[in-house]
């Protein structure tokens, strides 16, 4: 069983790097944003599967981070400034979001 | 042209790191140690990510927001994860059954039994 899922997921991560970087025709910048987008496809298997609360917070915070480095990216590429403030944005609403989660975890209310 | 190769380096590194700590995130069997490799991993990978476009990009405004967002994220990242594990462990979420010690637990019931 546990031989199944390591043979699946090697599969899997193995198909879609000889995709991306030997099939498609893409510029460089483009091929790295698509690792970064499989990322956050395995993010929300977490968020979709994950067992307890904490596993999902855990997944959304990290989705946070990821989206940042994802909008520098696309600002390299599109030669913007503006993407870098919706990832400053973006990351200060998902700690906040992240704080509080975690406190209404915990048992206490947010006026606490 | 060498800030160029220099900086899709330090890209390159960087989404190496995202993609191993997502990978760490789905594969792990606990939620203590999914926030280990998740949060460590994937914070260092994308301040990597902002050093790339910063040294691409000199000290322009694109530039200084990036030094702007590594700063907010070095800052911020081990107070979530910090908070989160905090939370959890205080809602009874068990370790897994291979870990060893649980440093905590014990340091609580060391506290009750004092206050006895």
């Amino acid at each position: 069983m546990k031989i199944i899922r390591w043979v699946t997921g090697v599969i899997i991560v193995a198909l879609f790097m000889y995709f991306n970087f030997f099939i498609m025709e893409l510029t460089t910048l483009i091929k790295l944003i698509n690792v970064l987008l499989f990322s956050i496809l395995f993010v929300l298997i977490r968020v979709i599967i994950g067992r307890t609360a904490a596993d999902r917070l855990v997944a959304v915070d990290i989705l946070g981070v990821l989206t940042i480095g994802i909008l520098a990216l696309l600002g390299l590429f599109y030669n913007e400034s503006f993407f870098m403030d919706i990832g400053l944005i973006w990351a200060l609403l998902s700690f906040i979001a992240t704080l509080s989660f975690a406190k209404i975890l915990e048992g206490r209310s947010l006026d606490d | 042209m060498i800030n160029e190769i220099i900086g899709t380096i330090l890209i390159c590194a960087g989404i190496a790191f995202d993609f191993f700590g997502v990978l760490g995130l789905v594969r792990l069997p606990d939620v203590y140690n999914r926030l280990q490799a998740a949060t460590k991993c994937v914070t260092f990978g994308t301040a990597g990510i902002l050093l790339g476009v910063l040294i691409i990009q000199g000290f322009n405004a694109f530039g200084i927001k990036c030094i702007i967002g590594i700063i907010f994220i070095f800052l911020t990242s081990p107070v979530g994860a910090h908070a989160i594990s905090r939370a959890a462990h205080r809602a009874g979420i068990k370790l897994t059954g291979e870990s060893i010690v649980d440093i905590y637990a014990e340091d609580k019931e060391l506290k009750e039994s004092s206050t006895k």
